[in-house]
């Protein structure tokens, strides 16, 4: 909301600069987004009027443009393209200082001298307008030569761009805020004048009902007669320039002035428009149709997609029931006042809102009204808001009528909550003990009603504030009310302290450990993104998705299941750059649809949570991909057993998948199995050649990857299982032996090397050095050749005693289907 | 049709045909046998060619025959032609095959190469040890929430203005509107508070950091994925004071001692009183600069006390207990502290700004 200083001034006396204004808006929750000072550097600009325009040869953005500013034609080269001969435009001559120290001066532009600038509204920073000069026949009977600050009445201002928050309706008004800052700075405020109304009774030539009760909790409805529609005068337009909004003509620029500096939505139509000069509030029933003012028409009553939405439109319908708007949110476009009216017939209204919520949103219409009506707007305003009208409006017909009694109905109105407070209540929640005294007078400098009780008082907020609940929370926002007009900076501070200690869980801390490990070893991380689009999807999955109903792009519409996908992309990328010589990993979540997942989760939600909700299972994966030019499946075997070796787990082996895991090579991979668990860690391998070629790498390049559960890693037991009590190493030497298997191709080295391992305590350790296939070994089968150290705690081992173990060793390997391999 | 016709024996010609492309094992002999097959001089355009013959009465069947039977033909040798590929990749795949198992691990020479952990997650991890520091413990929590615990438990009843203070992703599942890509931690909140009052012992004093997700089109200051951190604190006798004894100790611990930190009113459905809370400028140090909008205060985040309606959600006694919740964007300190002039470059995964970061 654009808060215009001079208008504040109309209802406070204001005495601190801007920028301590700005500290006092900010402290009381008015958040200043920006201040804006109008009016300044432009009283060198003047009125001129366009006399000829020719084009340029050989420029087609530019023209050449003679214009009169009362000392006969002078030659302008302008890039605008907006008006004709006879307009009248501001021109800064050469000499003048624009806002922003911009300097105007002579140009040369294709041969020809430009000798000045015509403005636009925004570089003489009187609006945002920038769509070409600011024509000024639009708003006054403009005279050539004349100061321009003389001619729109522009005196210096400083504009406050003040964010309201939501739970703060009044303030979306001039008087909203400088209640606020008379509350804050203890100085009264001037209430506006208001007209009163006279003549002939209302009720003899208008009507008006309330039939959507809930709904409509307020209508007033006022006849004003003998108007003449004409451009308001310039203050007028000036504060509706200030505050952001075009000046039209004098009844609507009223019922604008009116909405700004009180709050109160409003709508004139135009009395002989209006079939009985009858307005009833009623509910759409489903059929029915508006055109908006923005020239779109609409369907009514049909429930939208959004939760809790049962489709309740209401509609201003006139005494032959035709719709005239759509309530609260936008009016029809065929009642409005024209040049021709002569007689308003003004509806000032209350509405529920979560009514006008719903239709602003059901229809994609967001307007000024219904964006106030939505937070609350005081239901005690219409009439005021229509005095205030009138008087606005005889700034420019002073003749005009209002006639008495204006038909004022009421049906729902919100309860005013009556809420008992005492001083242990403000201090239990601020840890500040205010005195009673001190809280109420600040209450009441914004209307609240304090009465005083045996155990307190009892607070009612005014009617501007419908966003004060009842009971316990309604307590909490009356003690911020308090705070915030106390000010939060003088709120104290104290570091609470409690018994538990603080700490990360065994989880948290194993996540950091893996990250550390997987980083030590070489990987950078990256973070890539969490939606993707279907044939990205589809490159590795065909199967049920997760997907997002209102996606930005395509390509962001479907949740991952794999993080493989985007460390590819992102590594490809790095490839083209000349970069690709990296490992890059990722820790993140990956989403499984629930009606594939087995662990999906159940939770509720709908309107109160009555809905049961199958969820999609979230599995954390810390995926590396390793794109060095060495890398592939076996450098990806190092690097994942060496990340096993840091986490404490030395018993895992490596199998064949019984399907291939996806976005691996389906010949290239190989599961990583907690031995004694069983518990799948992760996967083992290189990048699916189709995936590569997919993403555009470069053919023949081999990419490591490993791709490991998270869950798993960190499962409470497999942690357990593995750590163990620490072993002193035995002091007598150990013996060296070889031996080679014939190994058929079904058992796997790694679970026949865990076997001879665990076989007995003396051996130390067991390794493959060698694997040969070649013919002595026959189809289906391989040698595989392990070096073992053997060492007793007892002493040396005797020739007889390697013997044995040997022998055992050799008997354990049979067991697994292994010959000891001929010589 | 007679015996007579060309056409007589169409059907064991075909199968003779389909016979000879399934006994081809090489795209070579395919491509030879294709011509053979379909070509101008095939054994089917030379059966067209008769077609001439057939009685005019009977000419439109044995043409539609034909073209039954080429079409078979021509199917099957499509079929045939994917089958050999699809026999030629596998080929491919098998004299790549390499049994991980039998990877000679210490044989394998790996080349050291200088890893960097992400500037997002080292900067969660900071964060967090700054309010383990304080007696915090941190609290993980999904991403795909259903909508009472993103907004209804948070005081954001359905179809509530409030609602459109976020911009959500709906995931597709359920009931419109029922499943969100959270759009903030604040649902971890509830999480917490339902399994601590679950417990028996409401008490909770937890950090929650998160990835979430708001339907923004990326620019330079804003992604529609990022990451915040989000506190709670219930317990008895927990006042406004604590929360901005809290803020003002963590602002001090990661921003340095001359940083500072100040409340001021602001609206959060789920927290009343709310503020939001501002640092001293970490650009200027306060004494007003562009970042800052000359002001020497940059925002950071949001606080309150728990709304008397979110404790009643999750059912804590609000007499007995009170608390306060913050959250602020991990992103952004990391911005802040970098000053990264586009938060696209987080995502960008660009070797070159990775390593930077160590």
């Amino acid at each position: 909301m654009k808060i215009p200083l001079s208008w504040l001034r109309d209802f406070i006396e204001i005495t601190e600069t801007p920028e301590q204004l700005r500290e006092v808006f900010d402290d009381l929750g008015l958040v200043v987004e920006g201040v804006e000072f109008t009016g300044q550097d432009i009283g060198a600009v003047v009125v001129a009027k366009v006399l000829e325009i020719h084009p340029i040869d050989g420029a087609d953005r530019i023209r050449r443009v003679l214009i009169d500013a009362g000392e006969g034609p002078v030659e302008i080269v302008c890039g605008a393209m907006n008006f004709e001969v006879g307009h009248h435009v501001p021109f800064a001559p050469v000499g003048a200082v624009l806002p922003g120290d911009f300097a105007i001066a002579k140009r040369v532009m294709k041969g020809i001298t430009s000798n000045g600038m015509l403005c636009s509204a925004r570089e003489l920073r009187i609006s945002d307008d920038h769509g070409g000069l600011y024509i000024l026949d639009e708003l006054i009977s403009p005279v050539i030569g004349e100061r321009l600050v003389e001619a729109l009445g522009i005196t210096p201002d400083v504009i406050f761009d003040i964010s309201v928050e939501g739970n703060r309706p009044d303030a979306w008004s001039i008087e909203g805020v400088a209640r606020d800052l008379g509350a804050r700075l203890g100085r009264p405020l001037t209430a506006p004048t208001l007209a009163t109304p006279s003549g002939p009774a209302t009720a003899e030539v208008a009507a008006a009902s309330i039939t959507a009760t809930t709904e409509c909790g307020r209508l007033s409805v006022s006849v004003i007669e003998n108007i003449t529609v004409l451009p308001s005068p310039t203050w007028i337009q000036q504060r509706l320039i200030g505050a952001g909004m075009r000046p039209i003509s004098n009844v609507v620029d009223a019922s604008n002035y009116v909405m700004l500096e009180l709050g109160q939505p409003n709508h004139p139509y135009d009395g002989e428009k209006v079939a009985g000069r009858t307005l009833g509030v009623r509910h759409a029933v489903a059929g029915e149709s508006i055109k908006t003012l923005d020239g779109v028409v609409r369907e009514l009553a049909k429930p939208g997609r959004g939760l809790g939405d049962s489709g309740v439109d209401v509609v201003i319908v006139d005494g032959d029931d035709v719709i005239l708007g759509l309530a609260g949110v936008m009016g029809g476009d065929d009642s409005g006042v024209s040049s021709s009216t002569t007689e308003v017939l003004f509806e000032a209204a209350f509405f529920d809102p979560m009514t006008i919520a719903r239709s602003s949103k059901r229809h994609g219409v967001r307007s000024e009204a219904s964006a106030r009506f939505e937070r609350g707007v005081d239901p005690e305003l219409t009439l005021r808001a229509t005095a205030r009208f009138v008087q606005i409006l005889k700034e420019s017909c002073p003749d005009i009528v209002w006639r008495s009694s204006p038909l004022d109905l009421r049906a729902k109105l919100p309860e005013v909550p009556v809420i008992a407070l005492s001083e242990a209540d403000i201090e239990r929640t601020l840890g500040i003990r205010i005195p009673l005294e001190d809280a109420a007078e600040l209450l009441k400098a914004i209307n609240f009603s304090v009465v005083s009780t045996d155990t307190g008082v009892d607070v009612s907020p005014s009617s501007a504030r419908l966003d004060v609940r009842s009971g316990d929370a309604g307590r909490a926002d009356v003690i911020e009310e308090i705070a915030r007009l106390y000010s939060y900076l003088r709120l104290p501070r104290r570091v609470p302290t409690w018994e538990e200690p603080g700490g990360l869980s065994r989880q948290q801390q194993l996540r950091r450990h893996l990250r550390d490990v997987v980083v030590d070893f070489g990987a950078s991380e990256a973070w890539t993104p969490t939606l993707g689009s279907d044939s990205d999807f589809e490159l590795l999955d065909s199967g049920e998705r997760v997907r997002i109903t209102n996606p930005l792009a395509s390509e962001e519409s479907v949740l991952r299941n794999t993080l493989i996908t985007g460390l590819v992309r992102a590594w490809a990328r790095n490839v083209e750059r000349g970069n690709g010589d990296l490992v890059l990993s990722e820790l993140g979540n990956v989403f499984i649809h629930p009606s594939v997942s087995s662990q999906a989760r159940q939770t509720k939600g709908g309107v109160s949570g009555s809905v049961t909700l199958h969820l999609p299972e979230e599995k954390e994966h810390m995926t590396i991909l390793l794109g060095r030019v060495e890398d592939d499946a076996r450098t990806a075997v190092a690097y994942a057993m060496g990340v096993f070796a840091r986490l404490g787990l030395s018993d895992v082996v490596l199998r064949t998948p019984p399907q291939v895991p996806m976005g691996f090579h389906p010949t290239r991979v190989a599961e990583a199995i907690q031995r004694s668990t069983g518990a799948k860690l992760g996967v083992i391998g290189e990048v699916a050649p189709h995936l590569l070629g997919a993403l555009d790498v470069p053919a023949g390049r081999r990419v490591g990857l490993v791709d490991l559960d998270f869950a798993a890693l960190s499962h409470e037991e497999l942690t357990r299982r593995e750590s163990s009590e620490a072993r002193i190493p035995s002091r007598f030497p150990s013996a060296l032996i070889d031996l080679a298997f014939v190994v058929p191709d079904a058992v796997h080295a790694d679970d026949l090397r865990a076997a001879l391992q665990i076989s007995t305590a003396q051996v130390e350790s067991v390794h493959l050095f060698d694997v040969y296939r070649g013919t002595g070994q026959g189809e289906g089968r391989r040698s595989l050749a392990y070096a073992f150290r053997l060492n007793s705690e007892e002493g040396t081992l005797s020739d007889s005693d390697i013997a044995t173990l040997r022998e055992s060793l050799i008997a354990v390997a049979r067991g697994l289907g292994a010959e000891l391999r001929a010589q | 049709m007679s015996d007579s016709s060309p056409l007589a024996n169409l059907d064991a010609q075909r199968d003779e045909l389909i016979r000879q492309i399934n006994e081809v094992a090489d795209f070579a002999t395919l491509r030879q046998l294709e011509a053979l097959l379909v070509g101008k001089r095939s054994v089917l355009t030379n059966l067209q060619r008769t077609l001439g013959q057939i009685p005019e009465t009977e000419r439109k069947d044995a043409g539609a025959l034909l073209q039954g039977a080429r079409r078979h033909v021509e199917e099957r040798f499509a079929a045939r032609y994917s089958e050999l590929e699809a026999i030629e990749r596998s080929a491919k795949l098998e004299s790549d095959r390499l049994d991980l198992g039998d990877v000679v691990a210490g044989a394998v020479r790996v080349p050291i190469t200088v890893g960097h952990p992400n500037l997002v997650a080292t900067t969660q991890r900071e964060l967090e040890d700054v309010f383990v520091g304080m007696g915090f413990s941190v609290a993980d929590g999904p991403e795909v929430e259903s909508d009472w615990y993103n907004f209804e438990a948070l005081n954001i009843p359905p179809a509530h203005p409030s609602r459109g203070m976020w911009d959500t992703f709906y995931v597709d599942l359920g009931e419109p509107e029922t499943v969100v890509l959270r759009t903030h931690t604040s649902p971890t909140q509830i999480h917490l508070m339902e399994a601590a009052v679950r417990a028996g012992d409401p008490r909770v004093h937890a950090v929650m950091p998160g990835r979430c997700f708001r339907r923004d089109t990326p620019d330079a200051r804003h992604l529609a994925a990022f990451h915040q951190i989000e506190g709670l604190v219930v317990d008895r006798g927990i006042t406004f004071a604590d929360l901005a004894g809290v803020i003002e100790t963590f602002t001090r611990a990661y921003f340095g001692p001359s940083i500072s930190s100040r409340l001021r009113p602001a609206f959060f459905p789920f927290t009343e009183p709310s503020a939001e809370f501002e640092i001293t400028c970490t650009i200027c140090q306060g004494s007003g600069c562009r970042t800052c909008s000359q002001t020497g205060w940059i925002e950071l985040g949001g606080c309150g006390m728990l709304d008397p309606a979110v404790l009643e959600a999750v059912g804590i006694d609000g007499s007995e207990w009170s608390g306060f919740a913050f959250g602020f964007g991990i992103d952004r300190c990391a911005q802040m502290r970098h000053q990264i002039a586009d938060m696209r470059a987080l995502i960008e995964n660009d070797a070159r700004f990775l390593r930077q970061f160590s």
